[in-house]
């Protein structure tokens, strides 16, 4: 589910007809319209108790272990970008939905779609970078399967990873654990890895480098656990950004959730990238950012635990859950007016206007 | 309509006979088609649109504008909330800083 | 970014919102022109720091929203065919035609991309020179410049497969039909700041004087609205109707003159439909005799597109303030941000869709029904 495209090539629909009769580019935008065809197509069909679940992996026990199981597919342009590769995505993208549900990745699958034509010297770098990635996460790779399509059928190299881990006994981490009274906290600095795909494909460049923070959250969610075992719902805001990851969870938990515009950790190149190409930063994928709804009480702990992790160190409290205006999120603006923070129906697009 | 910000231009150069720059845009490099500003200078400011520097900065406009908000702050704890409102009323001149017409 | 960011600083802008509290003692009508103004306006939450005396209008400035059905229906009619390379802003794929959208096209095969400049698709074209590459040339006088300088460009190094399918709108005659109508109820106008950064404010003093309303050409930061307003209300009170620049740093009197010369040699004045309000006589440019061989509408034939806009939707009222979204029989119900039919519900700071969104945080029940 954390594909991290901003794609202005290979487009999203943000506001399509209602009635399609064809897949567009809008149902795998992150957005209203890949919530509906998974509502509406896969659940039906596969319907389960577990797939109910609705988060960033399954939990479910499997004789005395205690299991959460993920499955992302990779697809990202350009494959090599400032900071990362679809190599490490692939990695990185299902150790962190594993970690939303608090567990440890232990092992991961891996599957390679190659396009004939591609240079082998290409297909190795992304195999050392995911080999790296998969080292420094602490996972195996145990098993992969490689398929070859017709030249013009692929973009070179798509890669689907799934993996499997434990969950620590008593960790209880959804969506519709949000209560109000929940502090909301991010990670660290938001928007940065759409923004560093993005300056590759809009011919921009950066005086101070932007660099995907593409990284593993496990060590940094085990920290977080050991500070407070009860952490309600943690999500990683990849495709659709902050604004949808909070929408997910406010519908998910029946809670309103209300962020501080002024509060929210935007780094200054992001966001002149942002007011240069007509973005909100709060839509902008996040690659190795988590966000984490924690009970009032254990919020200062949790955020001082974050804050001494390297992967945590511009973690800050952006918001909270309220009860009033549920499966909404809005924001306080710098002047004291109330935005509503809608989910986008595909991406958001560079605006002129 | 028009998305258009303001950056600072940084290189100027020929690109098949088109007037074009590299401007910053507080830390985002951008290529400008600069040939609508034939005298925009390196270091200048300007407001780019799509691509294009439609109109040159005018730092010294900014600064007295926002100058004139910050003195406008300063004459409302100075004069009260209704100084506009009850200066009209006695017929008499604005205080200083705070004539819009002498800037139109 | 330096001067963006001192131009939305809250300290300051509480100060002009006093002074607006200060100067408004009766209920008046302003409208903001333009969409980018609409934007910051709804982004930061302006309008719920103005007196209620102080009514914002969002005027037809988004040139996304007011683009023609018939065009967007003439640019899905290009971009299907083989060959071609559809290329356009953003936010303009927004927009269904009737029965289909760019969307629909690209998954059915269509070769359709976002560019961020109308420079980029010349770009394309040198790179393509086997197939056709459109650009889609909406937009308001600011955008005109550039689209006429990458045409300009195309004729000068002879590129042959590059076209433009223009729709471009201007701002006077928007305002001059905005003051006609019978029920029109704006009483003071935020003229658009980047237009007139283009065209300067000569056009203006004649449509203050005209119609008796205060013209103040106002920029895009909140600083910026915010004295905007203060000007305009200010004026309402005392009874004056002049233009004012209160956007000195972007706007010169001359606006600029090569971009105006420019605009006179690739362009030329033309009707121009207005999604929503209907056609406004001389509102637009089309290509100039002299460029027609790069007019898509020419190139590809589809200059006999017409398509009429829905009779239910009643945007043009909406646009003028005379009724509220919810007025309307379409609103919510066959016209919502996800299938819109009006010009207000099309863009998100549209007057439409911005009440569709507030009024779920208002009614938070429907939620749980809408929540899919």
């Amino acid at each position: 589910m954390a594909e991290p495209v901003l794609d202005f090539d290979g487009w999203t629909c943000p506001l399509p007809l209602r009635d399609h009769p064809n897949v567009v580019m809008g149902h795998g935008g992150g957005g209203q319209m890949s919530a509906e065809l998974i509502e509406h197509l896969f659940v039906p069909a596969f319907a389960n108790p577990v797939l109910g679940g609705m988060a960033d992996s399954a939990v479910f026990t499997l004789g005395d272990a205690r299991l959460a199981f993920s499955t992302d597919s990779f697809v990202v342009q350009p494959l090599f970008f400032p900071g990362g590769s679809i190599g490490h995505l692939a990695v990185n993208g299902t150790v962190n939905d594993l970690a939303m549900s608090g567990a440890q990745a232990a092992y991961l699958s891996c599957g390679f779609i190659l396009e004939e034509g591609v240079e082998l010297s290409v297909v190795g770098r992304i195999a050392a970078d995911l080999g790296d990635a998969a080292r420094r996460a602490g996972v195996t790779v145990a098993t992969g399967d490689t398929k070859v399509v017709d030249a013009g059928h692929g973009d070179g190299v798509y890669i689907n990873t799934a993996g499997i881990g434990l969950v620590p006994a008593g960790v209880d981490i959804r969506p519709q654990r949000a209560v109000p009274g929940d502090v909301v906290i991010v990670s660290g600095q938001i928007g940065v890895h759409g923004i560093a795909i993005m300056s590759v494909r809009e011919g921009i460049s950066f005086g101070t480098e932007v660099v995907s923070d593409c990284a593993p959250l496990n060590d940094l969610v085990a920290t977080m656990l050991a500070v407070c075992p009860d952490l309600h719902v943690l999500r990683d805001p990849t495709r659709g950004g902050v604004a949808t990851s909070l929408n997910e969870i406010a519908k998910s938990a029946g809670v309103g959730i209300e962020l501080t515009e002024s509060a929210l950790p935007v780094p200054e190149t992001v966001a002149n990238a942002c007011s240069f190409l007509g973005l909100d930063p709060l839509y902008v994928a996040n690659e190795g950012k988590l966000l984490a709804i924690v009970p009032r009480d254990e919020a200062d702990a949790v955020l001082a635990a974050m804050q001494a992790d390297p992967l945590g160190t511009d973690a800050a409290i952006i918001g909270e859950c309220v009860a009033a205006h549920p499966g909404m999120v809005v924001t306080r603006t710098a002047f004291g007016a109330t935005r509503v923070v809608d989910t986008p129906i595909g991406e958001q697009l560079p605006r002129i206007c | 309509m028009c998305l258009a910000v303001p950056g600072r231009v940084v290189e100027i150069r020929d690109e098949d006979g088109t007037r074009m720059g590299q401007v910053d845009f507080g830390g985002v490099l951008k290529d400008v088609c600069l040939e609508y500003l034939p005298d925009l200078q390196v270091g200048e400011y300007t407001i780019v649109h799509v691509g294009f520097a439609l109109q040159r900065l005018d730092e010294e406009s900014a600064m007295q504008s926002l100058a004139l908000y910050r003195k406008l702050g300063a004459l409302e704890e100075e004069f009260g909330d209704q100084w506009g409102l009850a200066a009209r009323q006695a017929g008499e001149r604005r205080p200083p800083g705070t004539d819009w017409e002498a800037e139109r | 970014m330096k001067y963006l960011e001192e131009f939305s600083d809250p300290v300051l802008a509480g100060k002009l919102v006093d002074q607006i509290h200060a100067t408004a003692t009766k209920p008046w009508a302003v409208m903001e022109v333009c969409g980018g103004q609409t934007h910051t306006i709804v982004r930061h939450g302006i309008d719920q720091l103005l007196p209620d005396a102080v009514e914002m209008i969002h005027g037809p400035g988004c040139p996304v929203c007011v683009t023609p059905l018939e065009t967007i229906d003439k640019a899905l009619e290009i971009a299907a065919q083989p060959g071609v390379i559809f290329c356009s802003f953003g936010d303009m794929l927004r927009v269904p035609g009737s029965g289909r959208d760019l969307f629909r096209i690209k998954s059915q095969g269509g070769d359709v991309r976002v560019v961020y400049s109308p420079l980029d698709a010349l770009q394309l074209a040198q790179q393509n020179p086997d197939k056709q590459v459109v650009f889609f040339g909406i937009g308001f006088e600011t955008t005109a410049p550039p689209n006429a300088m990458t045409v300009y460009q195309a004729k000068k190094l002879g590129i042959p497969n590059f076209s433009l399918l223009v729709s471009h709108v201007r701002v006077p005659p928007a305002i001059e039909a905005i003051m006609q109508s019978p029920s029109c109820r704006v009483q003071g106008f935020l003229a658009a700041g980047h237009v007139c950064s283009v065209m300067g404010t000569a056009e203006y003093p004649e449509l203050a004087d005209k119609y008796g309303v205060p013209i103040v050409v106002t920029g895009f930061e909140p600083l910026d609205i915010l004295a905007g307003i203060l000007r305009t209300v200010s004026q309402l009170e005392k009874g004056e109707h002049v233009v004012e620049n209160a956007y000195r740093r972007a706007v010169k009197d001359e606006g600029n003159p090569a971009a105006k010369a420019m605009l006179a040699d690739v362009f030329e004045s033309t009707d121009r439909a207005w999604r929503g309000i209907g056609m406004i006589p001389q509102s637009g440019w089309r290509l100039s005799e002299r460029y027609r061989e790069y007019d898509a509408e020419y190139r590809f034939h589809v200059r006999d597109i017409a398509t009429e806009e829905s009779t239910v939707c009643r945007s043009g009222e909406v646009l003028q303030g005379l009724i509220k979204p919810h007025e309307c029989s379409a609103f919510g119900t066959i016209c919502t941000p996800r299938n819109p039919l009006g010009a207000t519900m099309v863009s998100s700071e549209g007057a439409c869709a911005a009440y569709y969104l507030y009024r779920r945080l208002e009614t938070p029940t429907e939620v749980v029904t809408t929540g899919g």
